[in-house]
């Protein structure tokens, strides 16, 4: 019951080929988590399992001590996972107003009423403005999101992701993209809405990695091969031959 | 451009935060406008010598009133969830054949109701079939979607031939208005008080459409329309979300079908049928499907050229379809999309500079429409004109469609204007590309 997430041998196939083989994982609650590991490794596909968007081939994934298996996204969500995604996705026609406010909407119980007018909850709307600001898209408030910058765009990934206030939050290279400056804004701001939650995030810049996680799991070809706090997987000479040495490089 | 591009503006933090009672005001005004037009429009048509309504201009308008609920509610699919139906006319045929059957109900003595309240009979038909229907087909979305509804159109049709007893076959379901309950004792008997309770039902119906669409189910309906994946990953169901907004668009359809059964007191085959589908898609699209108000906008063109020009012409649903063709190609954001294009020129507040390109644009596209129409009208003419013993005139002049001048005339029209057009249409361009760079320079362009 302590694991907000919990993998056992799990396995993903696309056809003949096995994506995922074999994944075990436990994220207790409340841990900063960094999946890092090279390009095609599976970092996504396991996001997309985790998240109900594929289904299993083999394993089980529980959250919170719950089985997921047959759930859809919608239902996951509702236990209290939240993602981003690598490749982004918004609500592009909606203002990124709306599209914060969007991410709101079930978390605070409005479900699929057609009986409240949305200009007249004002906790929602002041919720929604003070995510806005947090997220420095003041200025951008009543733009439709498609015509944000891809920085911008960023952003509001991240901030739709976090809006509902999950407990468990997964962010699949948030910062990617993104200038010096703004991966640091980023940071800070992923690690201020994440206090006391579970998050588990896939990045490819360490300073963020070794910055901001409690423990680190290294994914090669779909399997783990390290998983420990960071001193320890900077050490680890696996790690550094599959992975970091040719980052480092 | 987007359902959402008219409330950008104004429902920022003051009106979320105070909707007092002078915002109230603000928001309040141009529907009372509205409906005060509405009111005073026919009298523009009144017979003084006779005292008399015009019945043609009180029918039009009428007609305009309950089309334009059912283009509204058809973009409560398309525009709003990004559902694009061809069998949208079931809902409101079905809605008006319950109101039919209500009405003949209430004039036996089975039940009562009052008159007012019949096209409430026709949404709630119009939502049960919407709940019956919406269960079969929002599992699907995109084209599965849009099949779907055109088998349960063709379904509905085959039905309508088939079951005497509800539907009336060939003939319909005849009615009678004046069943003698009112709440406000009146007869509705004269024209004129039906188009008065048309113009309150389009009103509420317009209102309740308008507010809908900013209510949680309306915004999750635009989300699920932009990107129906990432609508899950905040915790709705897409299915659910298009299941209660289809669901609600058929209750409002269905209110135009009652109203449809009230003014015309008949339902025939005709209200379900794939046609009536095919004009919500054609008023939504030319008046643009983007904005809230479009389909309204492109229900008065279409029942103006439905019920004007066909008073003087066969090929009225030619020169539809072709409006429909060119507003498809050259401006798919329909008139709406059109009059917002010139929203950050006008912000920029230079509207002025557009005046005389615009005429000059106009002018050789006036000269095209006038041969295109020639032609066709000498062409159905000849097929159809003649036969009804008609002369051909064009003004006040006759002419003989036998000879080859008004042939010509009209080739001459088309080709001669449409190469000036070109010509003009440079030059409009480039002031245009100019007035919009000068627009965004300013800043104005949101
Ligand atoms: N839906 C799919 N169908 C078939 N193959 C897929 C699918 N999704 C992912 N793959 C394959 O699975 C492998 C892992 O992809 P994945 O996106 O999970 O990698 P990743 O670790 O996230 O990589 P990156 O760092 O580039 O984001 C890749 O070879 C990819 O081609
Ligand atoms: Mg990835």
């Amino acid at each position: 019951m302590s694991n907000a997430i919990s993998l056992r041998g799990v396995t993903k196939s696309f056809g003949r080929t096995e994506i995922i083989r074999g994944v075990d994982l436990d994220i207790p609650h409340g841990q900063r988590h960094a999946m890092i590991g090279p390009n095609g490794a599976g970092k996504t596909t396991l996001f997309n399992l985790i998240s109900g968007r594929f289904s299993l081939t083999s394993g089980t994934i529980e959250l919170n001590g719950r089985s997921i298996d047959g759930l859809a996204p919608h239902e996951i969500n509702r236990l209290g996972l939240s993602r981003s995604f690598q490749i982004t996705s918004i609500f592009p026609r909606l203002t990124v107003f709306e599209n914060i406010r969007c991410g709101l909407l079930w978390a605070r119980g409005y479900r699929y009423s057609f009986w409240h007018l949305l200009g007249g909850q004002r906790a929602l709307n002041e919720e929604a403005d003070r995510l806005i600001e947090r997220l420095n898209l003041e200025d951008r408030r009543n733009v439709p999101a498609g015509l944000l910058s891809y920085a911008e765009q960023r952003a509001l990934e991240v901030g739709i992701t976090v809006a509902g206030g999950a407990e468990i939050i997964l962010l699949d290279e948030p910062t990617a993209g993104m200038s010096h400056s703004e991966t640091e804004y980023a940071v800070a701001l992923i690690r201020a809405v994440t206090e006391g939650k579970t998050l588990l995030i896939v990045e490819h810049d360490m300073s963020v990695v070794f910055g901001l996680a409690d423990v680190i799991t290294v994914l090669v070809y779909g399997e783990v091969i390290a998983s420990d706090v960071p001193a320890r997987i900077r050490g680890d000479k696996a790690v550094q031959e599959a992975y970091l040495g040719t980052e480092a490089a | 451009m987007s359902a959402d591009a008219t409330q950008r503006a104004p429902q920022g933090r003051t009106l979320s935060a105070a909707p007092g009672s002078a915002g109230l005001a603000r928001r309040a005004w141009p529907w009372l406008v509205a409906i005060v037009a509405a009111l005073l429009l026919p009298w523009l048509f009144f017979d003084w010598s006779t005292h008399r309504h015009s019945g043609f201009a009180l029918t039009m308008l009428s007609e305009i009133g309950l089309m334009a609920i059912f283009a509204l509610s058809f973009n409560m699919q398309m525009g709003q969830a990004g559902l694009l139906s061809f069998g949208h006319a079931i809902l409101f045929g079905l809605g008006g054949y319950c109101a039919a059957h209500t009405m003949n109900a209430v004039k036996a003595g089975a039940m009562w109701l009052p008159v007012e309240l019949v096209p409430l009979v026709g949404g709630l038909g119009g939502l049960l079939f919407g709940v019956l229907f919406g269960y079969v087909a929002t599992k699907q979305r995109a084209t599965a979607f849009a099949m779907i509804t055109m088998g349960l159109g063709e379904l509905v049709a085959a039905c309508a031939l088939m079951f005497m007893g509800f539907f009336g076959g060939e003939g319909g379901i005849s009615t009678d208005r004046v069943i003698g309950i009112s709440l406000f004792g009146v007869s509705y008997s004269s024209s004129w008080q039906v188009y008065c309770l048309v113009v309150a039902w389009t009103a509420i119906a317009v209102l309740l459409m308008r507010l809908q669409t900013q209510t949680p189910l309306g915004r999750m309906a635009n989300a699920t329309r932009d990107n129906f994946e990432r609508a899950q990953f905040v915790g709705y169901d897409p299915r659910m979300v298009r299941f209660c907004q289809f669901a609600l668009s058929g209750f409002f359809a269905g209110i135009g079908g009652g109203l449809y059964a009230i003014v015309y007191e008949i339902v025939t085959f005709d209200t379900v049928a794939a046609a009536k589908s095919a004009t919500a898609l054609l008023a939504a699209y030319i008046g643009g499907a983007g904005g809230f108000f479009g389909p309204f906008l492109g229900t008065i063109v279409v029942v103006l050229l439905q019920s004007g020009v066909s008073l003087l012409s066969n090929a009225w649903l030619l020169y539809v379809g072709v409006l429909f063709i060119v507003m498809v190609m050259y401006a798919p954001g329909g008139l709406v999309g059109i009059i917002a294009q010139h929203a950050p020129i006008a912000r920029a507040g230079r509207l002025r500079e557009l005046i005389v390109p615009y005429v000059r644009i106009l002018l050789p596209g006036a000269f095209s429409v006038f041969g295109f129409v020639l032609l066709v009208e000498l062409a159905s003419f000849t097929t159809i004109g003649a036969a009804q013993g008609k002369a051909f005139k064009i003004g006040p002049q006759a002419v003989d469609p036998a000879t080859a001048f008004p042939w010509l005339l009209g080739a001459a029209a088309l080709i001669g204007g449409g190469l000036w057009l070109r010509l003009e249409a440079r030059g409009f361009r480039a002031r245009w590309d100019a007035l919009m760079a000068d627009a965004k320079a300013k800043g104005v362009m949101l």
